[in-house]
């Protein structure tokens, strides 16, 4: 079932046009990699994607979702990474947007944040300080928190940046096995490396390429980029 | 010790810890978001226009100045949010530009249409609080009151928005969290925290209010509930304190209440440094 589909979108600010062009969709179940050099777009189409900015042109259609259910893992910025609050409170608010005016947390979604810390790994470190967790740990909270916005599409923005191979591997396994159990991942990267957990690749940039990971590997796109065939 | 419960036994210094103790909670609790999103100086901005707006009311002879001050700072606190957002001039220096404005036109006004005979006195006071929590009027015991509680009740009902768009605001306005909606109400309460806090402090002490609770609170709490918590009770504590030190050691109001909070800072900073 598709859930998502961009035709020919023109993304820009200001009227300066970054990208144009771009045709790409998303199934329901599906593992797509967002590939590109910084400064070529991916941020203004993440921007895109969440509605907090209209394209130049082009269409954007959602079906079976809104957008406010996509679970947004955005990028940390350096002030969270010295917040005090607790792993728990952090994932909690993860439930604002759906509780509009509400000014509490309902004994289920406690419930429910409880789940999804479990599910990402991070259930012992409920309790814990924020900024005296890893930077893994800090980027599986805020997964876990993404899921509680949302439980069926996660848009992650360079989820794996500034941490060690083995805190990324254990990322990118939390994001794997929700995957498998059925949520949308649609994920921002600027190496390549995240391009072998994907099914599809979306590539921006000077030259765009859209299609599965197989024909992604062998194209002249991702040698731009500075991959190398496995 | 008798000396010091007779002291109680004036209205106006129940007035002043009342009225005090209210102010110090509003401005902890503000504190600890101001503090975090990086806005603490957003309150000594907005400070200094109040004095400017204080000086308005002196010089078109308004005897309650309250109101007026009130509403050219509600105003500012918006105006301020609004170049914060990207305007031309970057945050910061728009936010220098109108606070230190403020504070010269204000001053200016003061001189040139003043019929006070204690004109240096009066700029004293408006800039270091002096003594003008000590002689409140019924009216501003009430207003403030009233306006603490407003400030308080809004804070805890919108404490799990507040939070959420502190701790990130992409994040929040992605989900759908009105972020415009409560950062402007955010600024509506600092706004009106600052004008309270003028009268126990004086413009220029204001930030102290603010920010001292807050730090104090971060160096040794973890969790977000909890440094809330402290802050209100570390705000509260410093300030009553503070007003009841200077009665007895005759000292000014506003900056005895700053140097309790500073020294209890440096208390919290030795035990975060001990754990």
């Amino acid at each position: 079932m598709t859930q998502l589909v961009c035709e020919n979108l023109s993304l820009g600010y200001n009227g300066r046009k970054i990208v144009e062009g771009l045709s790409f969709e998303v199934n329901a179940g599906d593992y797509l990699c967002i590939v590109g050099e910084n400064g070529s777009g991916k941020s203004t189409l993440v921007k895109t994607l969440l509605g907090l900015m209209p394209p130049l042109s082009g269409v954007i259609r959602m079906s079976g979702l809104t957008r406010r259910e996509i679970g947004y893992l955005p990028q940390q910025t350096d002030y969270q990474r010295d917040f005090p609050a607790t792993a728990r409170e952090i994932v909690l608010s993860g439930f604002q947007g759906a509780n509009g005016a509400h000014p509490f947390y309902s004994a289920a979604q406690k419930k429910a944040a409880s789940g999804n810390m479990e599910k990402t790994g991070v259930l012992p470190l409920a309790r814990r300080c924020y900024r005296e967790l890893s930077g893994g740990q800090q980027q599986r909270v805020l997964l876990a928190r993404a899921l509680c916005a949302a439980s069926r599409m996660l848009l992650l923005d360079e989820p794996v940046a500034g941490l060690d191979i083995k805190a990324a591997d254990r990322m990118y396994e939390a994001v794997e096995k929700l995957n498998a159990e059925g949520v949308t991942v649609i994920m921002i990267s600027h190496d390549t490396s995240a391009v072998y957990r994907a099914g599809s690749v979306l590539h921006i940039g000077k030259t765009l390429f859209f299609g599965s990971r197989e024909k992604y590997l062998e194209s002249e796109a991702f040698r731009g980029l500075g991959g190398r065939g496995k | 010790m008798s000396g010091l419960a007779s002291y109680f036994s004036y209205p106006f210094v129940k007035n002043a810890l009342i009225v005090g103790a209210l102010i110090a909670l509003c401005s902890s609790l503000l504190g600890v978001t101001l503090v975090l999103r990086r806005f603490s100086f957003i309150g000594d901005g907005l400070s200094h226009v109040a004095f400017g707006a204080m000086a308005v009311a002196a010089a078109l002879g308004i005897s309650n100045d309250m109101p007026l001050t009130l509403v050219i700072t509600v105003i500012s606190a918006v105006l301020m949010l609004r170049a914060g957002g990207g305007a031309g001039i970057k945050g910061d220096a728009a936010l220098a530009m109108v606070s230190v404005g403020a504070l010269a036109v204000g001053y200016l006004l003061m001189n040139v249409f003043s019929k006070s005979s204690n004109l240096s006195g009066d700029v004293c006071s408006a800039l270091f609080g002096s003594t003008s929590i000590l002689t409140l009027t019924k009216l501003e015991v009430w207003l403030s009151v009233l306006l603490s509680v407003f400030t308080i009740a809004a804070f805890l009902l919108l404490y799990n928005k507040l939070f959420s768009v502190t701790f990130d605001e992409s994040f929040a306005k992605a989900v759908g969290v009105k972020t415009g909606l409560y950062n402007l109400i955010l600024a509506l309460l600092t706004a009106v925290t600052v004008v309270l806090s003028m009268k126990l402090v004086g413009s220029l002490l204001i930030s102290a209010l603010i920010i001292f609770p807050a730090l104090s609170a971060m160096r040794v709490f973890k969790s977000f509930l909890s440094v809330t918590v402290c802050a209100a009770a570390v705000g509260v504590l410093c300030t009553v304190c503070g007003i009841v030190a200077s009665i007895v050691l005759a000292t000014p109001v506003g900056a005895t209440v700053v140097a309790v909070d500073i020294i209890v800072f440096g208390v919290f900073y030795a035990v975060g440094k001990l754990r």
